[in-house]
């Protein structure tokens, strides 16, 4: 045992020694001219992990599809990832080190809304660009990210007027304790307000909250006729599990949530949130030959108990958007791109999309389904055509909107 | 901070809010919580106590209890109806989790005891390494594991009052996992040994008591019951490659405010903090109650540095 | 030769070789690029940081589990300052409904007092926390616990304050640090020369007190309260003071930190971070100052590298690295010349029956600080004994 382990430590510092120089030039340098290089920075790694890697996977396939069809302007697209290991100040350090190292066209990422705030300062000071693949609480407008998921007004605000109309007058808010269900609420509490609804109550738990017992109780006290739920991730999991062993169905209190989707009922258990509610722009029960197309194509790349949903075909969509753009324009170049982007239009799985002029966010279909015994949405209700963005609805921004990408303006 | 605290003072709800059943539903609900808390912490506590060892990746034996019980679940969901499946569950997440702790102590933990620093750092580098190993083999997502139907629903008592069974079973399972530690500890030559080496290695090791083996032992044993305590809270909450981190840190205050190495400290720890945190997430808000419970630790401490229940001993510096 | 630039005090050498260092670190800027330079800086205000830690546990042998709070509150001072410097109210008060600027924020406008609060703010919370608890004489791993639970309790409070915290988010889009824009040529090198300069600072100043009685009773305390309690010195006040000064220290690493990387989040004070900082300690060598320093830039170097190379598996490398140190570097990168050497010995042509010193080598660097009961030594016994010395005695 002596000799070995002596053995061993040399060994060990010999390889540290040998690795750390080595794998600091790896990747490095490299090929030049007949790529276009494009960055994906997600959570790999960390609590954020659960979901971000999904999408990583969507946007990974639509660039191996685009490939695998002769590429961009006859280039290859080579992605190249990095890990935001779910830490606010790693993503501000991988984008810059994406967009000044790696040299990238654009760069695919984030999710939650730390994330997106951490990065920001990153795009705008360097003046880059950032597909952004998922629902958030508006009163943003950069002119260097594109917001591929829904505004407020495309998820948020008709969830509330649907079920005003539907199923009752008295909310109940439930949220984790972050910059999304604080600002969703307060559109949703002037936004009843407004239309003749009530707020009984607003709670929050910290994000990763797994003993929903106490808000149960409280729930129970303050009998409202809905849940409007803005948990985030391993939340919702335990949120419904405690729901449904405590005796609330969705005929008793439904629950209205636009964080979770089919990649998060994985976890939660249908049955456990069977005839519950949801909005969202894209489910994977959408019937459509596009749809059906990328569902098929998505689990022949990732296996077949993968599920698609909305953040996973932004981030899927997103791709073929800037695709269009880069096309459009005839070449890669950031900044020429980011002109050629306004007003571009695809056919998404979710249907037409087409970015905003005036704000870079995306038209969007918006539906509301109830999830059924196989974790899937029956759809219940859509508005049937792409709807217009407004990151800033004019009930909490009465005097300000966005004139153009990233200049704020007094409301017309 | 004035605004800050008329804010939170706005939210309150008043004692007269809490009617009888509600109160009866909290009192409940935060067995439950103790009942989880209660056997993460006592294998932390009996692992420091007889090693002196902190294990920061007793989480993931919580976690990989949890993933045990999801692959019971795809394997014998339909093999075994009924909802038997969920008690070999309940077995194999002890035993496997068990023969990983044993692993785990025999390749690594033994380097490390008397040396609580460098195991903090050491186990930490083996929980990351285990929870990527578990988004590398599971997937990063969360996985479900159905709840049994004889799991489902509840106990009516009285008008409004509902037991959820799923509830009602993890209490029940933590009190045999007390009662059943408890009696290893007091009944069998190996619990004995165990608690001899407890309270004096040394001495125990002159008297022919293999102590490396009770080392091992030890660890295994704790790492099945947090083995088991990942099988139950997969009824509650999420499984998936951080649900060891959820319960990891309030199980360390159990094991501060109970006293080292003392079943009953650990029992007596748990039910208080599963006591108030539902008390005090109730007439504050979820993340207020956090904040106070930890204020009120360290008012605690005050009294007692060595937490409720302490192996007395001679030494004069026995409680590091 | 690593071992002796950074085990046991200073000589002539020592100092043309930290020399060396110091002007390797001041001429580093003509060689990176402005986004390697930031890193280096950042890696760099960590390790101010990483030496503040060694103080408290390398010297004091009190290990705090929560120091990225102290980290936290001096760079949310800074950042406090930084948004005051371009938007009239914060945009997350605007969000969260705020109409007016806190009172509390009022002063940081001015960077005059913005400074010096990254460094007492820390040390007063330091004080509040470590009075009631070294007091009512909680110690060990008891206190490591309980500062992690601090942790975690602070990073659950700065979410929930969302309109004087910014919550989540925390606090990010800084434009200018006392009226210079973060932007300007030059503000980049600028704030890494401050960076050095302050390390270089807190080195020396670490360096100087653990040479002092002051540093003497320190060791006495790890390596045997009660002993040093008999002597009749009060031990309560010289950790409570140390803690202080560790945090402060900690504060002016985070006041660095946040325009050089120019965002701080609540995630950034909870556990995670607060274990890491352990982590640079322990890889660069206990209660070795300098080592503490070095340790800090080579994990997150490893971690940038890694992470970078291999986005999808780093997590391996890294939690097997700290298995790996603790396992066989006991005493971390200060330790590992040290251990090369007496390998070189025993290794050519020595008899078999030889007594091996890597076996012993855990002893000197787990006995002080890990178990005092265990610690017969002198009470002044220096922490890292030269391994090599040992072998030397024995073989």
């Amino acid at each position: 045992m002596r000799f070995p382990r002596a053995l061993l430590k040399a060994l060990l510092i010999t390889g540290f020694a040998l690795l750390l120089p080595f794998a600091a030039f790896a990747g490095g340098e490299g090929e030049e001219g007949d790529v276009i290089k494009v960055g994906v920075l997600h959570s790999l790694s960390g609590t954020m992990s659960i979901s971000e890697v999904a999408v990583k996977d969507a946007t990974i396939l639509a660039i191996n599809e685009i490939n695998a069809a002769g590429g961009l302007l006859g280039k290859q697209i080579v992605p190249i990832i990095e890990d935001g290991a779910s830490d606010w100040p790693t993503f501000a350090e991988k984008a810059r080190k994406l967009i000044e190292r790696d040299e990238v066209e654009v760069v695919f990422g984030c999710w939650t809304s730390a994330s997106r705030k951490a990065v920001l300062p990153v795009f705008e000071g360097l003046d880059h660009l950032l597909f952004y693949p998922v629902q958030y609480e508006g009163l943003e407008a950069s002119k260097n990210i594109i917001y591929t998921g829904a505004a407020p007004n495309q998820q948020i605000m008709p969830a509330v007027s649907w079920l005003l109309q539907e199923k009752g007058k008295n909310f109940f808010l439930l949220g984790s304790d972050y910059v999304f269900p604080r600002t969703a609420n307060k559109i949703i509490k002037i936004q009843l307000e407004a239309e003749g609804g009530n707020t009984v109550a607003e709670e929050y738990t910290p994000l990763g909250h797994t003993e929903y017992a106490t808000v149960i109780t409280k729930i129970k006290a303050a009998a409202p006729d809905v849940i409007f739920n803005t948990l985030n991730g391993d939340s919702n999991v335990a949120f419904f599990k405690q729901l449904k062993a405590a005796g609330i169905g969705p005929d008793d209190i439904p629950v209205m949530s636009v964080s979770v989707a089919e990649e998060e009922i994985k976890g939660i258990g249908a049955e456990n949130i069977a005839g519950h509610l949801a909005a969202w722009n894209y489910f994977q029960s959408m019937d459509s030959p596009k749809n059906a197309g990328f569902v098929e194509r998505y689990k022949a790349a990732y296996g077949d108990n993968r599920v698609t949903d909305d953040p996973i075909e932004a981030g899927y969509f997103g791709v073929y958007l800037w695709a269009e753009a880069v096309v459009k324009a005839g070449t890669a170049d950031t900044a020429e791109v980011r002109m050629a982007l306004r007003g571009v239009e695809y056919e998404a799985p979710e249907g037409m999309v087409k970015i905003d002029p005036v704000n870079n966010h995306t038209w969007k279909i918006v539906q509301i389904g109830a999830a059924n015994a196989e974790g899937q949405f029956d759809i219940l209700w859509s508005t049937g055509e792409p709807v217009r963005p407004d990151p800033f609805p004019a009930l909490i921004s009465p005097d300000e909107d966005v004139i153009e990408p990233g200049v704020m303006g007094p409301r017309s | 901070m004035r605004g800050l605290r008329s804010r939170c003072l706005t939210n309150l709800p008043t004692w007269s809010d809490m009617s009888l059943t509600t109160t009866a539903m909290q009192i409940f609900n935060s067995l439950s919580i103790s009942s989880v808390l209660l056997m993460v912490a006592l294998g932390l506590s009996i692992t420091f106590g007889i090693m002196r060892v902190i294990n920061f990746a007793h989480g993931e034996f919580v976690m990989i209890g949890a993933y045990v019980t999801f692959l019971t679940d795809r394997l014998l969901y339909d093999a075994l109806g009924g909802g038997t499946w969920f008690l070999v569950a309940l077995l194999a997440a002890f035993v496997v989790t068990a023969a990983i702790g044993y692993l785990t102590e025999r390749s690594l933990i033994r380097f490390l005891y008397g040396r609580p620093f460098e195991s903090i750092l050491a186990t930490w580098g083996l929980s990351l390494v285990l929870q990527q190993l578990a988004r590398n083999i599971f997937g990063a997502s969360n996985v479900e594991v159905r709840t049994p139907a004889w799991l489902q629903g509840g106990l009516a008592l009285a008008d409004g009052i509902q037991l959820p069974a799923n509830r009602l079973f993890i209490i029940a399972v933590a009190v045999l996992c007390v009662w059943g530690t408890y009696l290893f500890l007091n009944r069998t030559g190996a619990g004995r040994s165990m608690r001899a080496v407890m309270q004096n290695r040394s001495m125990a090791g002159a008297m022919g008591i293999n102590t490396a083996a009770v080392d091992a032992r030890t660890f295994a044993l704790g790492s099945g019951l947090a083995g088991v305590a990942g099988c139950v809270v997969s009824l509650l909450g999420s499984v998936g490659p951080a649900t060891g981190q959820n319960w990891i840190i309030d199980s360390f205050m159990v094991v501060v405010l109970g006293g080292v190495g003392s079943i009953a400290g650990a029992v007596a720890g748990a039910v208080l903090i599963g006591a108030a945190s539902p008390l005090f997430e109730f007439i504050t808000t979820s993340s207020m109650g956090k904040v106070i419970i930890f204020a009120l630790i360290v008012v605690f401490l005050q009294f007692r540095p060595a937490g409720f229940l302490v192996q007395r001993t001679r030494a004069l510096e026995g409680q590091h | 030769m690593l071992d002796k630039l950074i085990a046991g005090p200073p000589s002539r050498r020592q100092y043309i070789a930290y020399g060396l260092m110091v002007g390797v670190l001041l001429v580093l800027p003509l060689f990176l690029s402005d986004f390697r330079l930031a890193l280096v800086g950042k890696y760099l205000a960590f390790a101010v940081a990483a030496v503040g830690l060694d103080l408290l546990w390398g010297y004091a042998g009190v290990l705090s589990l929560g120091h990225a709070v102290f980290f936290s509150l001096g760079a949310y001072s800074m950042a406090m300052h930084m948004k005051l410097q371009s938007e009239a109210l914060p945009d997350f008060m605007v969000w969260s409904g705020l109409e007016q600027l806190p009172w509390f924020w009022e002063p940081f406008r001015h960077f005059a007092f913005a400074l010096p609060m990254a460094v007492v703010i820390p040390a007063v919370f330091a004080i509040i926390i470590g009075y009631p608890t070294f007091r009512s004489g909680i110690r060990g791993v008891y206190f490591s616990i309980l500062t992690q639970a601090m942790a975690l309790a602070m990073s659950i409070l700065f979410i929930g304050q969302q309109p004087y915290t910014g919550g989540t988010n925390g606090m990010t889009n800084f434009q200018s640090l006392a009226g210079i824009s973060l932007y300007k040529s030059g503000m980049r090198l600028g704030l890494y020369l401050a960076t050095v300069v302050t390390l270089v600072g807190v080195v020396a100043l670490a360096l100087w007190l653990v040479k002092t009685r002051t540093g003497t009773v320190l060791m006495a305390i790890r390596d045997g309260e009660n002993r040093l309690r008999f002597l009749g010195y009060n031990p309560v006040r010289y950790k409570l003071a140390t803690f202080a000064l560790s945090a402060g220290i900690a504060g002016l690493a985070g006041a660095l930190f946040v325009p050089q990387v120019g965002i701080i989040s609540p995630s950034s004070m909870s556990i995670l971070p607060s274990v890491e900082m352990a982590i640079w300690v322990a890889v660069g060598g206990r209660g070795t100052i300098v080592g503490a320093a070095a340790g800090a830039v080579v994990v997150n170097w490893a971690k940038t590298v890694f992470s970078e190379s291999l986005p999808e598996a780093w997590l391996y490398v890294f939690g097997g690295l700290f298995i790996g140190v603790v396992l066989l570097f006991p005493r971390g990168l200060a330790g590992i010349a040290d251990q090369l050497r007496a390998l070189w010995r025993t290794l050519p042509g020595r008899p078999a029956h030889a007594p091996q010193p890597q076996q012993r080598a855990p002893e000197p660097a787990r006995s002080p600080a890990a178990d005092g009961s265990r610690n017969h030594a002198s009470l002044a016994l220096p922490v890292v004994e030269p391994v090599a010395a040992t072998a030397e005695r024995e073989s």
